[in-house]
């Protein structure tokens, strides 16, 4: 065959191809938007539920994800990024440290549903918490962490090692150099991969299903040692679970998690395009 | 014995790197307020020596360092904290490395580190360091832009304001115009001549003729060993040794 | 000095509290594997782990119950197959499309269009799939119902493409630009090009790619339990319900009795999960750095 036509005719297969990756990503946005967007009223988002989850709104389970979502930073966040700084400016190059990162690289690859299994495990049972916020937070937490951990590496090796050089050798201390030299630089790396991490803390319905997700619950929670709904595990519940729910009631509520988690995506994409433009080395 | 004149005084001092020897039982003396110039091919341990010098050694993981390096008579491994030794002995780098930070954040760096936040302090600092590297009438307008935007040579004399901010005793220069232009180059080094009434400097250099012009004292280093050190005149016109006058004829380098 | 000495103690403690948060994060990978363990292990003291991996019935709350997960590993094996055969070749083929043939402006919008996929959280997914992938299915194949093991493959496919895509577009993108111009300035096109040189070069970084987007497949849980009807019969065609092993977990964590046998059993089924990611990562990481190299 004559190479310009094969040509044209395989550049013509490769574009079907990304289309068919691409464009079911629209339609998909495209439904639940013209579907669900009738359903959104500040009644749906901000009142309980009533008549069996067949009325009223969202709120408590709106709550319950924002509520898991931020006990899921504080735990992760902090210990995540302290531990990316210990692997990348502390730790020797050594065959251990080696075996570390690429334990923690592939534990990002666990099916959420095993991080399920293990905060059944620890939390709920063996520190006694119950089905609570707590654990439910925690194992989020612990799921996320390698997600943390991973971008927090990247964005500190990418910072280039003469700045570490040049700091110690004008008599800062190698914290001093890790505080004014190296973390600011990473900062934007650092944080998108915190934000993409809270995406899929928000996202994310296996992790919670047995430690802290409840069907229905009458009332707000109360404290961390309290269930409560949560948007992903909601909108499983009134797909699946209970019959005679109004369709747009469903799409409405994916509606609220699809937003809640693209928003987070957008977030950490605006961070990194704005980075990378300010990058001056 | 040590020299009471001596600034730095090397006793049997080796560095390896791994199985590499680097640095082969060096004994040299410093002395106070004289440009001494290190030349040498690549890789004879110039950097080395430099980088024990204040201890950036360390930051390689495989140097051992052995023998004993001291500074006005105090040994710099045991009788030094490494911050107050690194800000006694500043160095400058072969390439322009300014922080990605301000002008003015580059030069007080080393005086934020010691905990000096007085605004009067830290100007002061600025003002009398810039003026020292002779960049202050180029850069005093705009102190609080990015360093980034400097040119390569404003960036090398930036990176010396930085260090002269700290009231150093002893300068170290890394072959610091390997990156810049002949007429950056001859700034570079009326400013030596003149710093050094103040300091002591120490400059390794690739280009045999800089050792020539600024130096006092020139050693020539090959392969890890001192060849040998005299008085930069005398060096460049009756070598001792004949590995020393093939090189500074440029018959190898 | 006494604001000196300050800064030293502020500055000890703050390296400790490193330290510790490097150990917890080991400690971390540990206590998930031997949580499973202390867990999921009990089962085998009534049970031998033959019959638990190649048991041809499920049926755990029966009297007396049966634990053999082999319905369950063919459910997962079955939809990860069908999601792979649609998945790679598309995934592969939109990589090479994005990373060599879009213009620059496309491909950017492609690359956040493609992250934005991997953004929908699986519940999301499985919603959409269980009300118009299903359905149609059902109407097309003229079968009593469309949640069914395609329904699942296809469904987990889009979840794979983002992983396949985004990995081996850095894996094409990262040969050499030399290849490409040696092989132009001989007198190939483009196509010829992009196929037989920069595709074979990038080859280790695409398995890699592919092995993630599997193991992604295998972990994937709700959207899964969703659309494949869940039912623990050893399937015989792609037009039937299955059940996977994470499925299984997801819905019978709820009504077990913990420290029972079947809570064990579930355990002992994430134990297998953990165990088959962790490898595939492990193969791909390694691919990955040779690709590098």
């Amino acid at each position: 065959m004559n190479p310009r036509l094969a040509q044209k005719i395989a550049f013509a297969v490769l574009l079907l191809a990304t289309l068919l990756v691409v464009l079911p990503v629209l339609v998909i946005l495209l439904i639940i938007v013209g579907k669900g967007a009738s359903a959104i009223s500040w009644d749906f988002l901000f009142s309980m539920p009533r008549d069996g989850m067949t009325a009223g709104g969202i709120f408590p389970a709106i709550l319950g994800t924002l509520y898991l979502v931020i006990g899921a930073i504080i735990f992760a966040v902090p210990l995540g990024v302290l531990a990316a700084v210990y692997l990348v400016e502390y730790s020797s190059d050594n065959w251990l440290s080696r075996l570390v990162k690429l334990s923690i690289v592939n534990l990002a690859g666990v099916p959420s549903v095993v991080y399920g299994l293990f905060g059944l495990g620890i939390f709920v049972t063996f520190f006694g918490f119950g089905a609570s916020i707590l654990s439910g937070s925690l194992t989020l937490g612990i799921m996320i962490l390698p997600v943390i951990i991973t971008s927090s590496r990247e964005a500190l090796e990418s910072v280039p090692r003469h700045f570490r050089t040049v700091s110690l050798s004008l008599g800062a201390s190698r914290w001093q150099t890790i505080r004014h030299s190296v973390l600011p630089h990473a900062l934007p790396g650092i944080l998108t991969g915190m934000i993409l991490g809270l995406g899929r803390a928000a996202g994310e319905t296996a992790p919670i299903l047995f430690t802290v997700a409840a069907f229905y619950l009458p009332r707000l929670p109360q404290s961390v040692f309290d269930q409560t709904m949560a948007l992903p595990y909601h909108l499983y519940v009134i797909s699946t679970q209970v019959p005679g729910i109004a369709e747009n009631v469903r799409y409405g509520t994916a509606l609220v998690l699809l937003s809640l988690v693209l928003l987070l995506n957008l977030a950490a994409i605006l961070i990194r395009s704005r980075f990378r433009r300010k990058k001056k080395w | 014995m040590v020299d009471p004149a001596a600034k730095f005084s090397i006793r049997a001092f080796h560095v390896h790197y791994g199985q590499f020897s680097a640095l082969r039982d060096l004994n040299l003396e410093i002395l106070a307020n004289e440009i001494f110039t290190i030349i040498g091919p690549a890789n004879s341990g110039k950097t080395t020596f430099l980088h024990s010098l204040n201890r950036l050694i360390d930051l390689v993981p495989a140097s051992r360092c052995r023998g004993e390096i001291s500074l006005d008579g105090i040994n710099i491994r045991h009788g030094l904290e490494i911050e107050s030794l690194r800000r006694k002995v500043g160095i400058v780098f072969a390439l322009p490395l300014p922080l990605p930070i301000s002008i003015f954040e580059n030069v007080v760096y080393g005086l934020r580190m010691q905990g000096i936040r007085d605004p009067r302090l830290l100007n002061e600092a600025v003002e009398r360091s810039l003026r020292e590297s002779y960049l202050w009438e180029e850069v005093k307008d705009r102190l609080r832009t990015p360093a980034m935007n400097l040119s390569g040579g404003q960036q090398q004399r930036l990176c010396m304001a930085r260090i002269l901010a700290g009231q150093p005793d002893v300068l170290l220069f890394d072959e610091p115009t390997s990156g810049l232009d002949p007429i950056s180059t001859a700034r570079i080094e009326e400013t030596l001549l003149i710093l050094k009434k103040k300091y002591t400097i120490i400059l390794v250099t690739n280009n045999v003729a800089q050792a020539a012009r600024v130096g006092d004292r020139t050693a020539f280093f090959l392969m890890g060993d001192m060849i040998e050190v005299s008085d930069t005149g005398k060096m460049f016109t009756t070598p001792a040794d004949q590995r020393t006058s093939d090189y500074i004829t440029g018959k190898f380098g | 000095m006494k604001p000196m000495r300050v800064r030293k103690l502020k500055e000890w403690l703050i390296e400790k509290t490193i330290l510790l948060s490097g150990i917890f994060s080991v400690v971390f990978v540990l206590l998930i594997f031997l949580f499973l363990l202390r867990e999921g292990l009990s089962l085998f003291r009534g049970e031998s782990v033959i019959d638990f991996i190649f048991g041809k019935s499920w049926y755990p709350i029966s009297d007396p119950p049966r634990f053999g997960i082999l319905p369950l590993i063919l459910g997962s094996l079955l939809v990860t197959l069908g999601a792979a055969a649609i998945s790679v070749p598309i995934g592969i083929a939109a990589a090479l499309y994005i990373a060599e043939i879009a213009p620059l402006r496309l491909r950017e919008a492609l690359k956040a269009g493609i992250e934005l996929l991997a953004a929908i959280p699986s519940v999301v997914i499985g919603f959409i799939g269980m009300i118009t992938l299903g359905p149609w299915i059902k109407n097309l194949f003229n079968i009593p119902t469309g949640l069914t093991a395609l329904t699942g493959s296809v469904t987990l496919a889009f979840m794979a493409m983002p992983t396949i895509v985004s990995i081996a577009e850095d894996a094409i993108t990262a040969v050499p630009r030399q290849y490409r111009e040696a092989a132009i300035a001989m007198g190939a096109t483009k196509w010829q090009t992009t196929w037989r040189i920069v595709a074979r070069a990038a080859r280790p970084g695409m398995l890699a790619a592919v092995m993630l987007g599997i193991g992604r497949v295998i972990g994937e849980t709700m959207a899964v339990m969703m659309v494949t009807g869940n039912a623990a019969i050893i399937p015989t065609s792609f037009l039937q319900p299955v059940r996977t092993l994470t499925a299984t977990i997801a819905a019978e964590m709820g009504e077990s009795v913990q420290g029972g046998p079947h809570y064990a059993a579930l355990f002992a089924i994430g134990i297998v999960l953990f165990v088959i990611t962790f490898l595939i990562n492990g193969v791909a990481d390694l691919y990955l750095h040779r690709s590098r190299r």
